[in-house]
């Protein structure tokens, strides 16, 4: 097995890293997207009450959606390729990144924002200098959980036309061929990891002020 | 010479239905120390926060150096009114230089005064500045943090300065300390306008130039310590003044 693993490097290396490539994309551009959405989405639900209801509803439901299901329920709308992929993968971000904004801006101390106000702060100070800082944790533990849930989730695009590691993986299966499904399975794997292990660490440098963790 | 500063003619607030103070009327002097003594309930905390607009009045003026709060720039005046509250109320993410610096940062003072301003405040509270300046406020103790407090709230040299119950989480002994300490920046700077809020009989009579007692919402006696003890102005000043009594009985008897 490892002599093929290392054959399979050795001629298809180029194939390989094209895969990691596509894969890296797709992750980092659906990680995006969410962001661009759940972060000011978040931010308001924890300002106006109805719109954080909504939001939690709307994460709760997503959750007990199977990934593969998604993916597949949008075929019928917009077909395959990376378009409907990207959507199921920014779909599946939201909950964690919604969640844990929502939960960083409502941990800020009420007590914080009127010391700031006291001090002379306008909104966006009060906004850029306390609000952001503070719930910041909170947002990249959501960032990370929603990166690592793309980055397992983006292998099943595969079936839906939209390439990356998953490719390896699904040729493997259709071969019989457990080599494949092994340097699919690992590299997935390791992605998710080295995702998971750069926020931690980022995390951690940004709340170097405290002891305390506030990732799960 | 005495000029009025701070002046409250028939200043009234309702939370909704709730009246928490019916009618107040006071003037404060440019240059006074003074405390603000009630307990929780009395308006004390809401009467300090209507001084630099936190909290809006329901009715009646509030005067600011003569002028009318209504007519201020809220978030300018806030910058010239230094503003002190229990120890949590130092910025967690911003190290002891960075949280005294807020307000000179807000201001555009240029980095060279502001590190000036930091390493003279911090000498002012007695810390020293080499040690304490880059350290985050969970790395120190409740007093050093209420120094750091004290500092951030004169940053800007401000001719105000509100303490909210500032000392009320801190021992005995680091509470009188800093009382000490209150007084004596006090004395050190000149026309500086103090206003100190707290619950505490021996505090307030302590630190206070005058004492604005308050219970629900009004005011039951406003004078100079001295003036307190010796006439106290209704029956519930007076009980006031017998728990201290009873404090040194049990005190006197402690020693027989």
């Amino acid at each position: 097995m490892l002599g093929q693993i290392i054959n399979y490097f050795q001629s298809d290396g180029g194939q390989y890293l094209h895969y990691v490539w596509q894969h890296i994309v797709l992750s980092a551009t659906a990680l995006l997207i969410s962001m661009v959405i759940a972060l000011p989405l978040g931010y308001l639900g924890s300002r106006v009450k109805t719109v954080a209801t909504f939001c939690v509803a709307f994460a709760q439901g997503l959750r007990i959606i199977p990934s593969l299901a998604l993916l597949f329920l949008l075929i019928p709308f917009i077909g395959t390729g990376v378009v409907p992929a990207l959507i199921a993968l920014v779909v599946l971000a939201l909950p964690p990144l919604l969640v844990n904004t929502i939960l960083g801006f409502n941990e800020v101390s009420p007590l914080y924002e009127e010391v700031g106000r006291a001090l002379g702060m306008d909104q966006r100070q009060l906004r850029r200098q306390i609000e952001i800082p503070l719930a910041l944790p909170y947002i990249l533990n959501g960032i990370k959980l929603a990166l690592v849930e793309i980055i397992a989730s983006a292998t099943l695009a595969t079936y839906i036309g939209a390439g990356g590691l998953g490719t390896l993986i699904f040729t493997g299966l259709g071969l019989y061929d457990m080599t494949y499904v092994v340097i699919g399975g690992v590299s997935v794997a390791l992605l998710s990891l080295i995702a998971m292990l750069s926020f931690d660490l980022l995390i951690r440098r940004v709340q170097q002020h405290d002891q305390s963790s506030y990732s799960i | 010479m005495t000029k009025a500063v701070i002046q409250f003619e028939h200043v009234k607030k309702a939370f909704g239905n709730e009246v928490v103070i019916p009618d107040l009327s006071f003037t404060v002097n440019q240059g006074e120390l003074v405390t603000i003594l009630g307990s929780s309930g009395s308006g004390k905390t809401t009467t300090l926060k209507m001084i630099n607009g936190l909290i809006k009045p329901s009715a009646g003026t509030i005067r600011i150096d003569g002028q009318t709060i209504t007519d201020l720039d809220l978030v300018k005046l806030r910058r010239h009114m230094g503003y002190v509250v229990q120890q949590i109320g130092l910025f967690p993410h911003m190290t002891v230089g960075q949280n005294i610096a807020v307000v000179p940062q807000m201001l555009k003072w240029d980095q060279e005064r502001i590190d000036q301003r930091v390493t003279e405040l911090l000498n002012l509270v007695q810390l020293a500045p080499k040690d304490y300046v880059d350290r985050y406020p969970q790395q120190l103790s409740g007093g050093q943090q209420q120094r750091i407090g004290v500092a951030r709230a004169l940053a800007t040299n401000p001719p105000y300065v509100l303490f909210d119950e500032p000392f009320g989480a801190l021992d005995a002994l680091t509470r009188l300390e800093l009382q000490k300490e209150v007084k004596r920046i006090h004395e050190s700077l000149a026309d500086k306008t103090f206003m100190f809020v707290t619950h505490d009989i021996n505090e307030a009579l302590f630190l206070g130039q005058r004492v604005l007692i308050m219970h629900e919402g009004q005011i039951e006696q406003f004078a100079t310590p001295e003036e307190i003890v010796a006439h106290p102005a209704t029956e519930f000043v007076a009980d006031l003044l017998g728990t201290v009594q009873q404090n040194q009985n049990l005190w006197g008897h402690y020693h027989d």
